[in-house]
C-alpha cells in the first residue's frame, strides 16, 4: 500500500483523539485520556515519518484533493493537501515534539480532575489537527482553516484556568491581536483571488499567474501575508499576546508558544517565498521588522523575573531571527531555526514546568537557586537547550544560528552587526536565567525546599530526548564551509530554494569566530554577574523600562484599547440613543405634538363645526370665482 | 400523487396555517404546544423532501397558480426559487427548533401564543414562495400582525411602548414600499390569463421585472422599495427598532424575528428590489454598501460597550446583516453566493444563541453581562454549546459561518477592497465583543446570582445539538448549500450586468 | 319677473339660515334655520326650473318642465324624515339633559 493513501490519517489521528476525549471527558480515567491523546499523535507520527522517509527516497506525493470546499464557476476551492519536502518536515517536528509533550502533560497536568485533564488533551488534539490542516493545505484557504484554528486551540489552552481573570484576559488578547494578523492575512488571500482567481499554491506559484500581478499587487500581497504572520508568530507590533499566553499550561506552552503554531508565520512566507522573493519592499520590511522584534524581545528578557516570561521573550526575540533571514531570502536557514528552535525551545519550557511542578507552582526565578542539585537531569538538559541557543559550537543552535548571520552579513554587515548583538544579549539572558535558577543557594520558603525532588520520567524522558536532538539537530545542515553538505538544504531544495549569496570559507570562518567568541564573553559575564545572586529593590531607571516591557503594553491601551471603548461608549449613548432613536422618537413626538395642538378645533361645540364648514365653503367659493379653471 | 394536488409551497404554507387555527380552538397548553411541534415538524419533512425534486422536470412540484383577484392582475402564484428554497428550509427547521427548545417554558394563553406562532410562520413562508407582488404584500404583512401582538402581549415589562415602536417603523416602510408596488403595477405591460381574460396590469414577477420605468422613475422607487426591506433588515440607520424589540419579546419570539423576519429584507431586496430596478441598483449600490458598512463597524462597536445580553447578540445581529447587505450589493457571484448560504447560516447561529442566552436568564433572571459570571463551572455543556455557537457566529473555519463571510469579504473585495477592509474591521470587532461576553458570562468564579444555574435539559441538548451538527455539517461540506442557490445566483446577477 | 329677483331672495333666505345656525343656541331654533336653507334652495331650483323650461334647446326632451321640481319633492320628502327624527333626538336629549342648549352638548369631545 502506498503511503500516500494513508496521508489523510495524518490530521485525521488527533481530531478522533480529540473526539474521543471531548465526548467521553465524564467517562475516561486520566489514564486513559492521557493514552489516548498521545497515543493519536504518536500514530500520526508514525505516518509522517512513512511520508518523510518516501519524500527522501525521491518519491514525490503531488497535491491531493479530497473533495470541492467551494466551488463556484468563477472560484474553485479544493480541500487539498499538499505534501512535499517542506510540509513533511513540518509534519515531524509538529508530531515528534507533539508526542513528546503530550507524553509530558501526562504527568504535569496530572493533579488535574480527570474531567479537566481529559479537556486538556481533547484541546491538545484538537490543536495538533488544526496544526496539521496548516501546513499540510494545498491552498492558502485549508492553511488558514489551520491557521484559525490552532489560534482558537491557543485561546482555549491559554484560559485553560477559566476561573482567573487574568489567564481570560490573556487568552482574550491572544485570540483578539491573533485576529488583527488574521485580518490581514484574508485580505491578502482576497487580493489573490481577485487578481489570479485561485489560491491553490500549484496554480498561484506558477509564472502564468505572477504574470497576472503587477508589482503594487506583488507587493500589497505579501505586506498582507506577512501582517497575518506578524500576529500568528508574535512580531512588532503583534506580539504583546504572546508574553502573556505564558498563563496557559507549560506544556501547551512550549508546543503551541514555541515549537510550532508561533512558527506558522515562517512556514506561510517560506510556502510562497516564490512571492515573496518578487517583492524586495516587502523583504525590507521583514528584516527591519525581524531584527527590531529580536532586539526589542532580547532587551526586554533580560529584566524578567518570571521563568516563563523570559522564555517567551525569548521565543519572540529567536522568532524575529527567523523573520531576519526570511527577509534575507535565506528560506532554508529560517526553516531550520525553526527546527532547532523547536528543539531546544521545547526543551527549555519543559525544562521550566519541570522546575515549576517541584516549586509548587512557584514561576519567580528571585524565589529559586540552587536546583541543579536537587533536578539534576532537569538541570542538565536545560544547561544543553542554554548552551544551544546560545549558539555554542557542537550545539544545534550554532548551525542555524551561524547561517542566519552570515546570511545577514552577505545581505548587509550592519545587519550583522545588530543581529549579532541580539545573540550575545541571547546568551546573556539565557545564563542569567540558568545561574540564578539552577546554582547558588535556595532562596525560596523551607517548604518548598523539603518539596523540592526529581520529576518523574513520564517528564523527564521527554526532556533527554529533546536535548539529545538540541545537541545533534544542528547536524542536518552543517554548512560548507565546516565540510558539510548541509543535508537540509538539499532535502528542502525542490521546495525552497537555497539562498543565492555565497560568501568564501573565510569570511564564515571570520564570522564564526567573532560570534563564538563574543557569545563566550556574554556567558562567562553573565555566570560572573549572577553567581552570587541576591534580588535587589525595584530596578531603576534604564532597567526599569525594560522591566516594564518598554511600556508597550500601556501604549496600545492608551492609543487603542481607550479610544476605542470610548468612541464605543459615545456612539452607544449619545449617537445611538440621542442621535438616532432620538430622531426616530423626535418624529413620533412631533406628531404627538401636532395633534395636540389640532385638538382645539375639535371643541365638541357644534357651533364651532358648523362655522369651520361654512368657513371652508367660503374659502372654496372664493378661490372658485376667483381662480375659475384652478 | 404529492405534486398533483398539493404543491410543496403550498403545503408549507396550509400546514402551519391550519394548525394555527386549530391552536386557537384548543384549551390546554400541552394540546396546543403538541399541535404546534406536530405540525412544524411536519412542515419540515415536507421542505426537507422538496430539496429531492429541485430539478426542472419536478417544477410542477414547486409551482402552482390559482386565480385570486383576476380583475386586477393578481393570481395566487407561489412558488420556490433556490433563494425560497434556502430561506424555506431555514424558516420551516427554524419553527421546531424554537418550539421545542422554549417547550419547558409555560405562557399565559399558550393555545393563543402557538396559534399566532404558527400564524407567523405560515406568513413568513409565504414571503418567501409567493411569486406575485400583491400576494408579496399580503404576506409580508401576515408575518407582521401576529408577531405584534405576540410581541406585546408575552413581552417583558416595557413590551408595550417598544412593540408600538416597532410596529409603526416597520409598517411605515411597508406602506411606502405599497405605494412602489402599486406605481410600478400600473406601468406593467397587460396581463393575459389561460382563460383569455386580460387585463390591463399585472402584479406578476415576469411582469415587474419587464415594467416600463424609466431611470428617474427607477431612481425614486428604489428608495421606496429599500427603505421598507432596510427596516426590516435592519440596516444603519433604520436599526434603532431592533435592540429594543429583542429585548423586549418573549425569547421564542426574538428568535423569529432575529432568525428568519430580517430575512425578509434582504429576500425582498433579492427578488423584488434589485431585478425590479436595475438601473438605480447601480447608481445607488455604493451609497447603500457604505451605508451597510457603515452599520457594521457601528453595531460592533456597540457591541463591544453593551452590558445587556439581549442588546450585544441584537446589535451583532446588526453587523452581520450589514455585512450581507454590503455583499449582496456588491453584486458579482461570488459575493451573492457567500451572503445566500450566510443567510440560512446566520439564522441557525442566532437561534442557537437566543437558545442559550433564554436558557441563562431564565435561570437567572438577569441578563446584564456584568452580574454573571462562571457558569462554566456550573454548566459545562452549555458553555461549550454555547462556545461552538459563539465562534461559529463570529466565523471560525470548519464552522458553517466561515464559507459564507469567506465568500462575501472575498465578493467585496473584488468591488472594492477598501470596502472589504472596513467591513473587516468587523471581524475583529466581533472577536472582541464575543470574547468579552464569554468570558464574564462564563469564566470566573460563580457568584451569587449563578451559584444554582444547572447544566441543559434533553430538550435544550437535543436543539442545540442538531444546531452544532449543522454547523459542523456545513462547515466542512458547504456545497450542498451553494448548489441549491446557485441557480437563482446567477439568475440575479446576471439582471444587472 | 327676473330670474335675479328669485336669486337674491333665496340667498337671502340661505343666508338668514347659515347666520341662524351660526348664532343661535337653541337647538329647535338651529333646527328651524336647517329647514330654511332646504326651503330656500327649493325655491332656487324651482325659480331655474321655470327658466330653463323657457329655452328652445330645453323644449326638445319630454321632461323638460319637471326635472328641477322631481328634485324638489325629493328634498321636502327628506326634510320631512330628517325633520321626524331629528325632533325625535331633540325630545330624547331633552329628557335627558333638560337642555336644548348645543353648547352644552360638547360631550364628543375627550
Amino acid at each position: 500500500m502506498s503511503v500516500s493513501k494513508l496521508i489523510w490519517l495524518i490530521p485525521i489521528l488527533p481530531l478522533i483523539g480529540f473526539v474521543i476525549n471531548g465526548l467521553g471527558r465524564k467517562l475516561l480515567s486520566k489514564t486513559i485520556a492521557g493514552v489516548v491523546g498521545s497515543t493519536v499523535v504518536l500514530a500520526s507520527f508514525v505516518i509522517s515519518l512513512l511520508v518523510f522517509m518516501e519524500i527522501k527516497a525521491g518519491h514525490s506525493i503531488a497535491t491531493i484533493h479530497f473533495f470541492d470546499f467551494i466551488h463556484l464557476s468563477k472560484l474553485n476551492i479544493g480541500f487539498d493537501f499538499k505534501i512535499d519536502q517542506l510540509s513533511s518536515l513540518f509534519l515531524l517536528i509538529i508530531t515528534g515534539v507533539g508526542f513528546l509533550i503530550h507524553l509530558y502533560s501526562t504527568s504535569y497536568m496530572h493533579e488535574e480532575d480527570s474531567k479537566d485533564f481529559a479537556k486538556y488533551f481533547a484541546y491538545l488534539n484538537l490543536f495538533v489537527f488544526s496544526m496539521l490542516l496548516l501546513v499540510m493545505g494545498g491552498n492558502f484557504v485549508i492553511m488558514f482553516i489551520g491557521w484559525e484554528g490552532v489560534g482558537l486551540c491557543s485561546y482555549l489552552l491559554i484560559g485553560y484556568w477559566y476561573k482567573n481573570q487574568n489567564y481570560t484576559n490573556a487568552a482574550k488578547k491572544a485570540f483578539v491581536m491573533n485576529r488583527i494578523g488574521d485580518l490581514g492575512f484574508l485580505l491578502g488571500i482576497f487580493w489573490l483571488i481577485a487578481k489570479t482567481g485561485t489560491i491553490s499554491y500549484d496554480q498561484v506559484f506558477t509564472t502564468a499567474a505572477l504574470d497576472n500581478l503587477s508589482d503594487t499587487d506583488i507587493t500589497g500581497i505579501t505586506l498582507l501575508l506577512f501582517v497575518g504572520a506578524t500576529g500568528k508568530s508574535a512580531q512588532i507590533p503583534l506580539y504583546t499576546w504572546l508574553p502573556d499566553a505564558m498563563a496557559g499550561p507549560t506544556p501547551v506552552s512550549a508546543l503551541i508558544h514555541a515549537a510550532t503554531m508561533v512558527t506558522a508565520g515562517i512556514y506561510m512566507i517560506a510556502r510562497s517565498h516564490v512571492l515573496f522573493s518578487e517583492a524586495h519592499f516587502t523583504q525590507h520590511v521583514i528584516t527591519v521588522i525581524g531584527l527590531a522584534t529580536a532586539l526589542l524581545a532580547a532587551s526586554i528578557a533580560i529584566k524578567q523575573n518570571d521563568i516563563k516570561k523570559v522564555l517567551a521573550y525569548s521565543t519572540v526575540s529567536q522568532l524575529g531571527f527567523m523573520f531576519l533571514a526570511l527577509g534575507t531570502g535565506n528560506y532554508v536557514a529560517a526553516v531550520f531555526h525553526v527546527l532547532t528552535h523547536a528543539f531546544f525551545k521545547a526543551l527549555m519550557f519543559l525544562g521550566s514546568g519541570s522546575v515549576i511542578h517541584a516549586m509548587g507552582g512557584e514561576q519567580d526565578i528571585r524565589n529559586m537557586g540552587g536546583l541543579g542539585k536537587h533536578m539534576r537531569i532537569t538541570s542538565i538538559t536545560f544547561l544543553i537547550g542554554c548552551l544551544a541557543i546560545s549558539g555554542i559550537p557542537g550545539f544545534s543552535g550554532f548551525f542555524s544560528k551561524d547561517e542566519i548571520l552570515a546570511g545577514a552579513y552577505a545581505h548587509n554587515p550592519v545587519l550583522f552587526g545588530l543581529a549579532l548583538f541580539a545573540a550575545l544579549l541571547t546568551a546573556f539572558y539565557m545564563f542569567r536565567l540558568y545561574v540564578i535558577t539552577f546554582t547558588g543557594k535556595f532562596r525560596g520558603t523551607h517548604e518548598q525546599e523539603h518539596h523540592l525532588h526529581e520529576s518523574p520520567w513520564a517528564m523527564t524522558l521527554p526532556l533527554i530526548v529533546l536535548a539529545i536532538l538540541s545537541i545533534i539537530g544542528g547536524y542536518v545542515g552543517i554548512p560548507e564551509a565546516l565540510g558539510g553538505h548541509h543535508e537540509l538544504a538539499a532535502f528542502l531544495q525542490p521546495a525552497v530554494p537555497t539562498a543565492a549569496h555565497q560568501l568564501d570559507h573565510g569570511t564564515e570562518y571570520m564570522l564564526m569566530g567573532i560570534s563564538t567568541a563574543l557569545v563566550l564573553v556574554s556567558i562567562i559575564f553573565a555566570w560572573m554577574k549572577f553567581k552570587n545572586y541576591q534580588p535587589e529593590g525595584e530596578a531603576t531607571g534604564f532597567g526599569k523600562i525594560l522591566q516594564n516591557k518598554w511600556y508597550v503594553d500601556e501604549l496600545y491601551h492608551a492609543i487603542i484599547v481607550k479610544p476605542l471603548n470610548a468612541l464605543s461608549s459615545f456612539l452607544s449613548n449619545i449617537v445611538d440613543k440621542k442621535g438616532i432613536d432620538g430622531i426616530v422618537n423626535g418624529v413620533g413626538k412631533a406628531v404627538n405634538y401636532g395633534s395636540r395642538q389640532l385638538r382645539w378645533i375639535q371643541s365638541g361645540q357644534v357651533g364651532a363645526y358648523v362655522l369651520l364648514m361654512v368657513i371652508g365653503i367660503l374659502f372654496l367659493f372664493i378661490v372658485q370665482f376667483f381662480y375659475p379653471f384652478w | 400523487m404529492l405534486g398533483t394536488y398539493f404543491t410543496f409551497p403550498e403545503l408549507m404554507i396550509w400546514l402551519p396555517l391550519v394548525a394555527g387555527i386549530l391552536c386557537f380552538f384548543t384549551k390546554k397548553e400541552s394540546a396546543a404546544k403538541s399541535i404546534a411541534i406536530i405540525f412544524s415538524l411536519l412542515a419540515l419533512a415536507v421542505s426537507v423532501t422538496s430539496l429531492f425534486y429541485t430539478a426542472d422536470k419536478f417544477s410542477s412540484y414547486n409551482n402552482v397558480n390559482y386565480y385570486w383577484m383576476k380583475y386586477l392582475g393578481n393570481s395566487l402564484n407561489i412558488g420556490m426559487d433556490g433563494t425560497g428554497r434556502i430561506l424555506t428550509l431555514l424558516t420551516t427547521l427554524s419553527f421546531p427548533i424554537i418550539f421545542i427548545a422554549t417547550s419547558g417554558r409555560s405562557y399565559k394563553n399558550a393555545p393563543a401564543f402557538y396559534g399566532l406562532m404558527l400564524l407567523t410562520q405560515a406568513g413568513l413562508t409565504g414571503v418567501f414562495v409567493s411569486v406575485d407582488a400583491l400576494l408579496f404584500y399580503f404576506c409580508w404583512e401576515l408575518a407582521l400582525v401576529p408577531v405584534y401582538f405576540l410581541c406585546s402581549k408575552w413581552g417583558g415589562e416595557k413590551a408595550i411602548p417598544t412593540t408600538f415602536k416597532f410596529f409603526v417603523y416597520t409598517f411605515t416602510g411597508s406602506l411606502l414600499m405599497l405605494i412602489g408596488i402599486i406605481y410600478v403595477y400600473l406601468h406593467t405591460p397587460a396581463r393575459m390569463f389561460e382563460d383569455h381574460t386580460q387585463v390591463a396590469h399585472s402584479f406578476s414577477l415576469t411582469a415587474f421585472y419587464n415594467a416600463n420605468l424609466s431611470a428617474t422613475e427607477q431612481n425614486w422607487l428604489f428608495w421606496l422599495f429599500f427603505i421598507a426591506f432596510a427596516i426590516k433588515m435592519p440596516v444603519f440607520p433604520f436599526h434603532t427598532w431592533q435592540p429594543d424589540t429583542y429585548d423586549q419579546s418573549p425569547t421564542s419570539v426574538t428568535m423569529v424575528l432575529s432568525g428568519i423576519m430580517v430575512k425578509m429584507g434582504l429576500f425582498g431586496v433579492i427578488r423584488w428590489l434589485i431585478p425590479v430596478f436595475p438601473l438605480a441598483t447601480a447608481n445607488y449600490s455604493h451609497l447603500v454598501m457604505i451605508l451597510a458598512i457603515i452599520g457594521i463597524v457601528y453595531a460592533s462597536c456597540i457591541a463591544l460597550v453593551q452590558d445587556n445580553l439581549k442588546k450585544l447578540v441584537a446589535y451583532s445581529s446588526i453587523a452581520h446583516i450589514g455585512l450581507m447587505c454590503a455583499s449582496l450589493f456588491a453584486m458579482n457571484e461570488v459575493s451573492v453566493q457567500g451572503m445566500m448560504i450566510q443567510m440560512f447560516n446566520h439564522g441557525i447561529n442566532i437561534i442557537g444563541l437566543w437558545i442559550v442566552v433564554e436558557m441563562i436568564e431564565r435561570q437567572t433572571g438577569v441578563k446584564t453581562i456584568s452580574q454573571l459570571g462562571g457558569i462554566a463551572g456550573k454548566a459545562p455543556v452549555l458553555t461549550i454549546m454555547l462556545l461552538i455557537i459563539a465562534l461559529a457566529n463570529i466565523a471560525l473555519p470548519l464552522t458553517n459561518a466561515f464559507t459564507g463571510e469567506f465568500l462575501m469579504f472575498s465578493g467585496l473585495y473584488t468591488f472594492n477592497p477598501v470596502y472589504a477592509a472596513f467591513a473587516g474591521l468587523g471581524i475583529i470587532l466581533a472577536a472582541a465583543y464575543t470574547l468579552n461576553m464569554i468570558q464574564k458570562i462564563f469564566y470566573g468564579e460563580a457568584n451569587i446570582i449563578t451559584a444554582d444555574v444547572k447544566d441543559i435539559a434533553w430538550n435544550e441538548k437535543l436543539v442545540l445539538g442538531v444546531i452544532v451538527c449543522i454547523i459542523f455539517v456545513v462547515g466542512v461540506y458547504p456545497q450542498p448549500l451553494i448548489e441549491l442557490t446557485k441557480s437563482a445566483v446567477n439568475m440575479l446577477v446576471s439582471k444587472v450586468h | 319677473m327676473d330670474i335675479k329677483a328669485y336669486i337674491a331672495l333665496s340667498l337671502t333666505l340661505f343666508t338668514i339660515g347659515i347666520i341662524g345656525v351660526l348664532v343661535r343656541r337653541n337647538a329647535i331654533i338651529i333646527f328651524m334655520c336647517v329647514e330654511l336653507m332646504l326651503n330656500a334652495v327649493n325655491l332656487l331650483l324651482l325659480a331655474f326650473s321655470k327658466m330653463h323650461a323657457m329655452s328652445p334647446a330645453a323644449k326638445a326632451l319630454p321632461t323638460y318642465a319637471s326635472d328641477a321640481q322631481i328634485f324638489v319633492f325629493f328634498i321636502m320628502v327628506v326634510a320631512a324624515a330628517e325633520v321626524s327624527v331629528g325632533l325625535a333626538i331633540i325630545v330624547l336629549l331633552y329628557r335627558n339633559t333638560h337642555s336644548v342648549d348645543v353648547n352644552f352638548l360638547n360631550r364628543l369631545k375627550n
